[in-house]
């Protein structure tokens, strides 16, 4: 294998969603950037979600990085010259339970002071404007200016821009082995190549608590994988994103109808899902659970047929919450993974702010709830070997 | 030690041998199969209340067919028979089958025994898309179900085997046979005739179909290229343009077109068993890795038929009965083991004549990369050959699934079966690599389209 050397001023490990707008976003700031991805760009967690843009139901301390992101969302045909099929279609979030529907209000109610206006939906209100909703459905809460994105089509999209505006992205280059000797990071990948420089970002999803824990840094995460299928296309006119808010895990499914007419589906339980061998599988009963649950939102849906199913490897904190921010223990390391299934809105935010964090030492967006220190406690090692 | 519980998917010839052995060998196997009644393809049978005979129905293979459809007789109270159920997903050691499109269910396996047969390998042409384009293989079950022709005036084009015996099945049948256009041209067919003559009575065969075409005054052209199906959204096909060897151009009216370039596996029971595939390069096709068995990389899991190798139904029988015995034998249940040999020399034979075929009758793959722009390659989601170039050369798509993911190719209802072929053709060509290193479309579940109306699945116990 050839050897070469690069010198950059970030080098961003992993190319999904984080990575790729992270390499981006530096780029607008001038930092120079090498991105490495060991397969291509957006195929794991990434390139397999539902593809929603909804801020409404988030951790609320979560909300002024989701409002970064919406914004970024609604910019991207002049930012990254493609719309990633972005569209503002409103959220809707149905409940079947009374007591569900006073906690619905609550989060209303509390989101207002984080900058997020819903507005509740009672019965007859929910079907007046969404007559397909199913008689178990006793109200909801909307949020208007949410929406859904091409999972597909965004981390790529990004990536290109990245490279367009000089980023180097290098996919099918698999990181061996980092570390730092004195101010550089050093990175040995597979393909032979030795990135050097000052800042490192981590940005490998699921596989991202073994790069932590080399630097000392482990955390709580478990990979899992999404239940996720489409549907046959029908004509369009389910426009806003539907989900349902429950405490009972079988219960809470999503769907969304693409412009081309398939309806993406997903929710209810997950799939185990494998590190070493990149891949989740969906577990056929789980599907048919969707379904049972998808009629009850909208009976209509039973009439369709399910083209597709698929997965893929997503890692989960114990805590719900993802990983972002600088390092605890090694100046110029920074972390962005462990998103629990809920990144892909997150995504071109997270991007903007670890660029923003790197290039001037700050986020202006709040974004200690992230911080990896709420799990570490030992000293850094020296050398971090991943995968070896 | 408690019989072990086996599956076989499929009752066409390879499944119905299948099944018979593990019946000789005292066992009661489940058999899942999407028709209605058995017999596969090309033994189909037709519908109750119709009354054409076998020679009307089967022709030379007439004898073969009514031993099939007695042997499945026969052994009908000794098996679980399925009909009408697919068998939608698979996990490890679980089928998940829904029969009659409503009744769901898991049926745990320790074997499994896949005869899921072949489809029609299709070639897009400008135009496919219009009202009144069927494969060969659907001309013909219109024919053999149900009795009715796809058009009054058919043109046949593609290659391969059955193109011309479609085309003698539509003429007995009394239809008007406008044309017979091969994209093989004679010179390649002569060229295959000693790999052909590994199976001189079915070579004769095919020759007799050939005489009976052209002496009934069917135009018959060989070596040719297709231009276009002409036609409107309104009123569909109204005929066929093509080139000659000589590069002239021709066309034909006609208000239906049969298309089909010999067959192609269904390989994706096999891709969710997480089978091994390789690329084949006589077919180029990626095959679901066997041994002289059948038996593929997944523990438990047996591949037949021209699910597994397209050769034909004598072949199919041959691979059916082997991969039970394999299967019995794996088992701890050793059964007529002796026949094995004889089996596996019989595949030889035929595995010679398949390689014959695809030497006589080659699939045109440039005309898949040098389709115009504007042709429509996925019909499923209206991707066109523009479309894919474009794919691979703004997005750098360089595999199939990427471009899959970047432009919807193969992601429609028959999630690739129809365009999957032709579309890495057109990866390869564009961005300039061999066939085999764009890979192929990964299988997902549901194999076939699953109605959302169906409840949830019980585990059977067997």
């Amino acid at each position: 294998m050839s050897s070469q050397h690069v010198q950059t001023d970030v080098v961003v490990v992993g190319g999904g969603l984080m990575g790729a707008s992270a390499a981006f976003f530096l780029r607008q700031r001038g930092v120079s950037a090498v991105l490495l991805e060991r397969g291509l760009v957006g195929q794991q967690a990434s390139g397999v979600n539902f593809g929603n843009v909804r801020r409404q139901g988030r951790f609320l301390p979560q909300l002024p990085l989701a409002h970064r992101s919406r914004d970024i969302w609604g910019r991207l045909p002049e930012l990254i010259g493609h719309d990633a099929e972005f569209i503002a279609t409103g959220h809707v979030r149905v409940v079947y339970a009374e007591s569900q529907m006073a906690d619905v209000e609550k989060y209303a109610t509390d989101a207002k002071h984080w900058g997020l206006d819903l507005q509740i939906l009672g019965r007859s209100e929910l079907r007046k404007r969404f007559p397909f909703f199913g008689p178990e459905v006793i109200g909801g809460s909307y949020s208007p200016n949410d929406g859904h994105a091409n999972p597909r089509l965004a981390a790529p999209a990004f990536g290109r821009a990245a490279k367009r505006d000089g980023a180097q992205v290098i996919e099918d280059c698999e990181v061996l082995q980092v570390e730092k000797s004195g101010q550089d990071f050093r990175v040995n990948t597979s393909s032979g190549l030795t990135v050097t420089a000052p800042a490192a970002l981590i940005c490998s999803g699921a596989w991202g608590g073994a790069m932590s824990a080399a630097w000392g840094e482990p955390v709580p995460m478990v990979p899992k994988g999404p239940t996720m299928a489409v549907t046959e296309p029908l004509p369009y006119g389910i426009v806003p994103v539907v989900g349902v808010s429950t405490r009972i895990e079988h219960e809470g499914v999503y769907f969304r109808q693409v412009r081309r007419g398939n309806i993406v589906f997903g929710g209810g339980r997950r799939n185990p899902a494998y590190l070493d061998g990149r891949r989740a599988n969906v577990n056929p009963n789980w599907t048919l659970g969707q379904l049972h649950e998808l009629r009850r939102i909208a009976p209509a849906l039973g009439k369709l047929n399910v083209l597709r199913t698929w997965s893929g490897v997503e890692g989960y904190m114990d805590d719900d919450i993802p990983i972002m921010g600088p390092s605890a223990k090694v100046s110029g390391l920074y972390y962005a993974f462990g998103f629990c299934g809920h990144g892909f809105q997150l995504g071109p935010g997270v991007g903007d702010v670890m660029a923003e964090l790197i290039a001037t030492g700050a986020s202006s967006t709040p974004i200690e709830p992230f911080h990896i220190h709420r799990f570490t406690s030992v000293p850094a090692a020296e050398t971090a070997v991943v995968n070896a | 030690m408690a019989d072990p519980r086996v599956i076989v998917v499929g009752a066409g010839p390879a499944g119905v041998r299948a099944a018979q052995a593990l019946v000789e060998a005292g066992l009661r196997p489940t058999v899942i199969d999407e028709g209605r009644r058995d017999g596969g393809q090309i033994y189909r049978r037709q519908p109750e209340g119709f009354a054409r005979s076998y020679p009307q129905l089967y022709g030379t293979e007439a004898q073969k067919a009514k031993d099939l459809h007695d042997s499945f007789e026969a052994l009908r109270p000794h098996i679980d028979y399925r009909p009408e159920t697919l068998a939608w997903n698979l996990t490890a050691g679980q089928l998940h089958v829904v029969a009659g499109g409503e009744r769901t269910a898991v049926l745990p396996y320790d074997s499994l025994i896949v005869c899921s047969g072949a489809t029609d390998r299709l070639l897009p042409v400008e135009g496919w898309h219009y009202a009144g384009c069927y494969s060969l293989g659907a001309a013909q079950i219109a024919l053999k179900s149900q009795a009715c022709s796809i058009g009054k005036r058919v043109v046949f084009m593609g290659t391969g085997p059955l193109l011309y015996l479609v085309a003698s099945q539509y003429l007995k049948a009394g239809a008007q046979v406008a044309a017979v256009l091969d994209t093989s041209s004679l010179s390649t067919r002569i060229r295959a005739l000693p790999a052909l003559a590994a199976r001189p009575a079915l070579l004769w065969n095919g020759l007799k179909l050939v005489a009976m075409l052209r002496s009934a005054g069917v135009r018959l052209m060989a070596g040719i290229s297709p231009v276009a199906v002409t036609g409107d959204d309104e009123r569909g096909v109204s005929g066929v343009r093509l080139r000659d060897a000589q590069g002239r151009e021709h066309s034909f009216e006609c208000d239906a077109v049969g298309l089909g370039y010999h067959l192609r596996s269904e390989g994706q029971l096999a891709d969710l068993a997480k089978c091994h595939f390789d690329f084949d390069e006589p077919s180029r096709q990626w095959l679901p890795r066997i041994d002289e068995d059948g038996r593929s990389s997944a523990p438990g899991v047996y591949l037949a038929g021209d699910g597994a190798r397209i050769l034909g139904a004598d072949g199919a029988e041959a691979a059916g009965r082997l991969a039970a015995l394999a299967a019995l034998k794996d088992a701890g249940r050793p059964h007529a083991v002796v026949e094995m040999p004889q089996l596996r020399k019989r595949l030889a034979t035929m595995d010679k004549f398949r390689r014959g075929l695809l030497q006589a009758f080659p699939w045109p793959h440039q005309l898949a990369s040098q389709l115009p722009d504007r042709a429509i390659v996925c019909r499923c989601e209206g991707v066109s050959a523009g479309d894919l170039r474009a794919t691979v050369r703004d997005l750098g798509a360089q595999e199939m699934n990427r471009a899959k993911a970047l432009c919807r190719v193969g992601m429609g209802r028959c999630q690739g079966r129809y365009c999957g072929h032709a579309a890495a053709e057109l990866v390869a060509d564009a961005a300039g690599l061999p066939i085999e290193r764009v890979g192929r479309l990964r299988g997902q579940g549901p194999v076939k389209p699953l109605p959302m109306s169906v409840p949830l699945a019980v585990e059977e116990q067997a």
